[in-house]
């Protein structure tokens, strides 16, 4: 039995410390980690949990990253309840068996604190590191304060171990804006917390030798295809327990979450759409853009795997103009949420205008003013009909302005 | 539990059924009966983790396997963190009560001598540093073979692989078999050999032995490929005779990092070149100019079976 933990009905916690506390509240059995700058405190409170007495379970502490997700997909094969966290170059090492640990159905929460990645080294948020795992076969969260890190984080371990689900789950949360800011953070009790996670229930267990199971086999052209369809089939059918999940958890918390968050969307005709801390940052702008009498609004996709195509058309189909921000460098394209969103859009009859911005890459702040400079060029997009600037842009860059892809202005 | 009658080989081979024989090796690979000998040495329940490689890559071919007992392959380096992974599970699981019988899990993970020695190193050398209670079996056929042949840091001087070609300006490979069994005593591990599937029940004990010793243990076992190594597949065990009794492959063990205890002693020592012309990869030695080849591979042989005799009688 593990020993009681104190909790206050508020506390003041950073965006890792939420994340800890949910996996000590879900009872984690196993957690393999590695440490790596902004995640580290996830997994080391997580230790400290154990060494205290506080949670019952194992604490590996493997050679790699590679090594940390290899051994959380053993143990989930085995049958019980796995976490683990990482950033940045801890993450692309693991990209190997993200997809292994996918393709073979298997629940385990996954925090990321996102972080760019090298070269050049730099320990500071961007996306760089979520963007390499979008094809993963993951369930993806976005966090956008510490408060949701928490949240979202016991959420997911309800929802990739759904016996209709089956798939691992992460938990994405800014680098240092979230991880390492202390918060508000209003937690539930231990007894309201695991009795909404409940017990893990293993579907293929490799510890009950009744019935042996062989996990990761081969399969060539003969197979591969139709399990990979299956796989793809398995993340767009988990959105029904994706929203029961989140409509039980507002019944306990209060708190509402929504595979797409839509801020003062109604009557927009200019819209931000960005993920993480951006969404508050944008938020802010756009109820100063307002005061000005320009009606803009935010679009934050909190689920982005499995991607929210119909929401996203929903929200944005009766803006005007669009600005997609992406906090990872493309190298030679357009941002990938840029790409996503305009593909949900296509298929819209009116076919807002969007544009891509750049912005914040290796930790560079955005600040409410960027946002509100990006509204401006979509006013102005909205006015004349046309996108008036570059396709896409940096934002928040020293030096000269650098822009790519032009239309033709008329 | 071991299971105990392991005198007569036909009885042995037939006493537990957990390896199929119908999978894809090739005829007279190795592979396949050194996984029989280890399935068929004890009664527990068994976990197998494997590497990428042949035995991985036939063994369990959607929708088919050949595996009655819990059996997970991730990817070409990983099996080692797989069982970590599952045996701080089954810990963890035991603690609280969760799982659905009490009888002892014996956790396994093989491995090619590619995946080994090389790739896979670091994520093995981590598992036995942390102590996890399982025994890594690698199947050393001395190449890369389920990629076609290529060479392995476990690839003796002068084979020919596909990449360590022997030809008008080569004799092959030039650099020294990395010494596995040496490094992985010196991880401290409680129990690690070198055995041979042709020494059957030298081999059975020594399994017998790893699975029965608390923490991780490490063998590593000859593993004729005859694809590779070419040779007629109705060969096998001649020729692990001849790798045995050349003390090419010496049998041996290593109790605790220090005792060290041969496991067998060839009544008539053959010389290497009896078992280098069995084989299709040393062919081009034999030329008269890549003599000196053959006499550094013997010299090689008797120097390193000089070493473990010393060790042996010196207990350390
Ligand atoms: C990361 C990665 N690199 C390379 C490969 C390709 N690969 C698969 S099996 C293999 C060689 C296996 O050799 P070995 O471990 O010696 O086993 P064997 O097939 O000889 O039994 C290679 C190179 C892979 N699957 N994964
Ligand atoms: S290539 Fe060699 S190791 Fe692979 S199955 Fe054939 S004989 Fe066995």
């Amino acid at each position: 039995m593990a020993e009681k933990f104190d909790l206050q009905e508020r506390e003041v916690w950073d965006g890792n410390y939420a994340a800890s506390q949910a996996m000590r509240q879900a009872k984690v059995d196993v957690m393999a980690a590695y440490p790596i700058t902004p995640s580290t405190p996830i997994v080391e409170n997580y230790g400290a949990y154990v060494a205290n007495g506080y949670i019952d379970g194992e604490f590996v502490m493997v050679e790699s990253e590679h090594a940390a997700m290899s051994a959380c997909v053993g143990a989930s094969a085995a049958g019980g309840r796995v976490a683990t966290a990482t950033s940045s170059q801890g993450f692309a090492l693991m990209v190997e068996v993200l997809y292994q640990a996918s393709g073979m159905r298997l629940p385990i929460v996954l925090n990321v604190v996102n972080r760019a990645l090298a070269s050049p080294l730099n320990v500071r948020g961007d996306h760089a590191d979520m963007y390499l795992g979008l094809d993963a076969g993951w369930i993806q969260f976005g966090a956008f304060n510490a408060q949701e890190a928490y949240d979202l984080a016991l959420c997911a371990f309800k929802i990739g171990e759904n016996h209709d689900v089956r798939l691992p789950v992460m938990v994405h949360q800014d680098g240092f804006i979230t991880s390492h800011t202390a918060q508000n953070v209003y937690p539930l009790t231990d007894k309201v917390a695991y009795s909404f996670v409940g017990d893990i229930d293993p579907v293929d267990d490799m510890l009950d030798f009744s019935r042996p199971v062989t996990y990761g086999a081969q399969t060539e052209e003969d197979w591969h295809f139709e399990h990979k369809a299956k796989q793809h089939k398995a993340i767009i059918d988990s959105v029904p327990v994706i929203e029961e999940v989140f409509s039980e958890f507002e019944k306990i918390s209060g708190r509402k979450y929504k595979r797409v968050e839509s801020y003062m969307m109604e009557d927009a005709e200019v819209a931000i759409v960005a993920l993480g801390t951006t969404v508050e940052t944008s938020r802010v702008a756009a109820m100063k853009m307002r005061e000005q009498g320009i009606k803009a609004g935010v679009v934050a996709p909190r689920v982005f795997r499995p991607f929210p195509f119909n929401l996203i058309r929903e929200a944005l189909e009766n803006v005007k103009s669009v600005a997609v921000l992406d906090r990872s460098s493309p190298g030679g394209a357009m941002g990938a949420l840029f790409n996503e969103i305009s593909a949900a859009l296509y298929t819209t009859p009116k076919r807002p205008l969007v544009t891509n911005y750049i912005y914040g890459l290796g930790g560079r702040d955005f600040a409410v003013q960027d946002a509100i400079d990006i509204y401006h060029d979509q006013k102005a997009n909205a006015d004349v009909g046309h996108i008036t600037t570059d396709i896409q842009q940096f934002s928040g860059l020293r030096g000269p302005k650098l822009g790519f892809f032009q239309t033709k202005r008329s | 539990m071991a299971i105990t009658s392991v005198k007569n080989l036909k009885e042995f081979s037939t006493a537990n059924d957990r390896f199929e024989g119908a999978h894809t090796l090739c005829p007279g690979c190795a592979h396949s009966m050194i996984v029989r000998e280890l399935m068929n040495c004890t009664d527990d329940n068994l976990v197998v983790t494997a590497n990428t490689g042949c035995l991985e890559v036939s063994t369990a071919v959607y929708p088919f396997t050949s595996w009655d007992t819990s059996w997970i392959h991730i990817g070409f380096e990983n099996a080692a963190s797989a069982a970590s992974g599952a045996e701080a599970m089954y810990k963890a699981r035991k603690k609280r009560g969760t799982l659905k019988d009490d009888k002892p899990v014996k956790f396994v993970s093989f491995g090619g001598d590619g995946s080994t020695y090389d790739i896979g190193f670091q994520w093995m050398s981590g598992a036995f540093e942390r102590g996890h209670d399982f025994t890594y079996i690698c199947l050393d056929n001395e190449n890369y073979a389920n990629t076609g042949g290529q060479r392995s840091s476990a690839t003796p001087i002068g084979a020919t692989t596909s990449t360590a070609q022997a030809g008008s300006h080569s004799y092959g490979k030039k650099e020294k078999k990395k010494d596995i069994v040496a490094i992985m005593a010196a991880h401290g591990a409680p129990y690690v050999a070198q055995l041979a599937p042709n020494k059957w029940k030298s081999m059975a004990k020594g399994f017998q032995k790893a699975l029965e010793t608390e923490g991780p243990c490490f063998i590593n076992t000859v593993s004729p490929c005859c694809t590779e190594w070419r040779f007629d597949p109705k060969d096998t065990i001649n020729i692990t005779d001849l790798a045995t009794d050349s003390l090419m492959f010496p049998i041996y063990e290593i109790v605790d990092g220090h005792e060290l205890n041969i496991l067998y002693r060839p009544k008539n020592i053959l010389k290497v070149e009896d078992y280098l012309a069995a084989q299709g990869r040393y062919k081009h030695l034999f030329k008269p100019e890549y003599r000196h080849v053959i006499d550094e591979i013997q010299k090689n042989i008797d120097e390193y079976w000089e070493m473990l005799q010393r060790r042996e009688e010196a207990r350390i």
